[in-house]
């Protein structure tokens, strides 16, 4: 996969995985207090090679292998973040961060308000999610809509290597917890990114795809699913508009409602199971916002209701996939 | 005498406390610490400033042997926004950053590995600070006890882990929730510096919390303190302890922290019965003063309920 964005001056090439270990790198000069730490983050170099170099660079303190416990090194983060420093946890993937769902949920997410506005928890965790791999169920699942129910927490999904290599920095600045999805699918991808490359801003939605005729809204690893099925729907003669959230909590309603007022139509991309998908929820603040507005009811394309499965063709069929998106774009614009 | 006082402040205020939650004044769960004073005073002498803590939800012994104010500590037990954590925590969430007491944790083994994280900060800063842990022996079973005593042990962090034994997690006791009741020989297993001591003597925990930080502050890495203790009341407000024999429970109450150091100071001729007196009467004023600043205090308007939910500026 290769990204699209336009090659300028005193650019680079470089995968999404690259980009964000340039990202890590970057945030452990800059900062002194930053660190990471997380299961095989250090002498393995991360399971999704991430951190592959970086205990070399920075010794053992900074890049800090952790026992098999979720919890514990979570639990950990936020107190090391109480304690001034600026941890980066990164826990392997979304399925394994409900061993410490509690630390997230009950301490990360609410040791401000519980203190009065006392304490802040500036943590970030990182972890991969999403299927394509062939991984089957306990390694494959997208979850990330959970996280993003939760008051005091911030989401990210980057979908770009801009974003890989930016929203690290900007989410390391925030005094409160960050979470920041990383597709397991955009790994490999290619994009270029100027040299100079940095922090990005975390707070809008940003349009992949400028179109007339109707708006799918999409993150993470859809983006380019949508991308690929808006060139196949430009093809039909239809103008799709193409959103990437970025951000999972708080959503950028501004940008989406923009949209979907000029076109009139939506469909939401979402690799989360539909049944109580970020997907519904978007569609339920379209709806909220943009009733009169809208030409056609507001389309889903969700993960299949079903626990990622192990062989490929039924991986395939569970995930939302290019030619669903069409099909549910051309229902919307009834063509 | 000091001992004495500090004990009875959180005697008395808890006792108030129950009063004032029959009167529907105190809301919500409200767990209290009596009997188990001794623990709460004796670690606390041992503290610097600098040092941290966190508790569980049985906090108020912890939160004002700590130095937190009982004013305002009563002012959140009533929910007031002139509480410690503005009233947005209540009984269980006690928070306070003057002197480093990160919470009030209502979820059992919850505190454990934010502990760690404190102490890892520390460690890295090159502070010299520890920071103090208490649990019940309930929170032994949850894995998130092991993966912290894992996690201070194998990183030598400068944690005192201080389990307060008072035999039952709610109804469930001690010996129908752990193979092996000896808890702190769980600590040692981990290589942890540990030892038992009679948490209804409030000179004992003293010395065995210095003892304790002396080690830690050597750099020796975590230690564990299990302090065998009682509580004399029920689990929280509701109650009806089914579970313990009555006698049982007047046993204990005949080992009370502070009657057992009152008589010993009266016999050895340093406190006089008149001493306890003024004592008292001082407690008492204390404690009424800090039932009229929670009195007079004020309820944040609704217009301001998504406050401290992130940092101001972020809508969700
Ligand atoms: C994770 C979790 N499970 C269950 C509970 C419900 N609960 C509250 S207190 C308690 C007993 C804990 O006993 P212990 O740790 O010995 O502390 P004590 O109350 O005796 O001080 C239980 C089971 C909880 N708060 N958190």
């Amino acid at each position: 996969m290769t990204q699209t964005a336009a090659a300028g001056s005193g650019n680079a090439t470089t995968t999404y995985r690259e980009a964000v270990r340039a990202a890590i790198r970057d945030a452990l000069q800059r900062l002194p207090q930053a660190f990471l730490m997380g299961e095989d983050v250090g002498r393995y170099g991360g399971c999704y090679a991430v951190s592959k170099g970086l205990l070399d660079e920075f010794g053992p303190e900074r890049i800090r292998d952790t026992p098999l416990s979720e919890a514990g090194f979570v639990g950990a983060g936020i107190g090391a973040a109480l304690g001034g420093m600026r941890p980066i946890v990164e826990v392997m993937t979304v399925n394994f961060s409900l061993l410490c769902l509690d630390q997230i949920l009950n301490s990360a997410a609410t040791i401000r308000h519980m203190s009065g506005g006392q304490f802040s928890v500036p943590l970030v965790i990182r972890m991969a999610t999403g299927a394509g791999r062939q991984l089957a169920a306990q390694h494959s699942h997208s979850l990330e809509n959970w996280y993003a129910h939760i008051p005091g927490l911030r989401v990210l999904a980057p979908a770009t290597v801009e974003d890989a290599r930016g929203m690290l920095w900007t989410a390391l600045l925030e005094p409160d917890p960050v979470l920041i999805f990383e597709n397991v699918m955009l790994y490999n991808m290619t994009g270029s990114l100027p040299e100079n490359a940095g922090a990005v801003e975390i707070d809008k939605a940003a349009v992949r795809r400028p179109g007339r005729d109707i708006t799918l809204v999409t993150y993470g690893g859809s983006l380019w699913k949508t991308l690929s099925a808006a060139e196949q729907l430009a093809g039909l003669g239809i103008d799709a508009e193409v959103i990437d959230l970025r951000s999972l909590r708080p959503l950028d309603d501004a940008t989406v409602m923009a949209s979907v007022q000029r076109t009139r139509r939506a469909v939401i991309v979402d690799e989360g199971w539909r049944t109580g998908s970020l997907a519904g929820e978007v569609a339920a603040r379209i709806m909220e916002q943009c009733f009169w507005s809208l030409d056609a009811p507001v389309g889903r394309v969700c993960t299949a209701e079903v626990p990622i499965p192990y062989p490929k063709h039924l991986e395939d069929a569970a995930l939302p996939q290019p030619d669903r998106i069409v099909a549910a774009a051309r229902a919307a614009v009834g063509r | 005498m000091s001992l004495t006082k500090e004990m009875l402040r959180i005697r008395r205020f808890e006792e108030k406390c129950a009063e004032l939650y029959t009167q529907e004044k105190i809301r919500g769960f409200l767990h209290l610490y009596i009997g188990e004073e001794a623990i709460a005073v004796g670690v606390n002498q041992a503290l610097a400033p600098t040092d941290a803590i966190v508790s569980t939800y049985r906090e108020h012994g912890h939160a004002l042997a700590r130095g937190i104010k009982m004013g305002p500590l009563m002012a959140e037990m009533y929910g007031k926004r002139e509480g410690c954590s503005r009233g947005r925590g209540g009984s269980m969430h006690v928070f306070d950053a003057a002197t480093r007491f990160y919470g009030g944790n209502a979820i059992v083994g919850g505190g454990l590995p934010i502990a760690v994280g404190l102490a890892l900060a520390d460690k890295m800063h090159n502070r010299a600070n520890v920071t103090v842990c208490f649990f019940g022996e309930g929170a032994v079973a949850e894995g998130e006890f092991h993966e912290s005593m894992n996690l201070a042990a194998l990183w030598q962090l400068p944690v005192l882990f201080v389990c307060e034994n008072n035999l039952y997690a709610m109804g469930t006791a001690l010996a129908i929730s752990e193979s092996e009741t000896d808890i702190h020989r769980k600590a040692e297993s981990y290589r942890t510096a540990s030892t038992a001591v009679d948490g209804m003597d409030v000179v004992a925990v003293e010395s065995a919390t210095r003892g304790a930080l002396e080690t830690i502050r050597k750099g020796g890495g975590p230690a564990f303190l299990e302090c065998r203790t009682y509580r004399f009341r029920a689990h929280s407000m509701f109650d009806a302890q089914l579970y313990r024999p009555k006698a049982e429970v007047e046993a204990w109450k005949k080992r009370c922290p502070i009657e057992r150091l009152e008589r010993w100071a009266v016999e050895a001729g340093i406190l006089h019965e008149s001493d306890l007196a003024s004592v008292d009467a001082e407690v008492a004023r204390e404690v009424q003063d800090a039932v009229a600043f929670a009195e007079a205090g004020s309820w944040e308007p609704v217009a301001d309920l998504l406050r401290d939910v992130q940092t101001p500026g972020i809508v969700p």
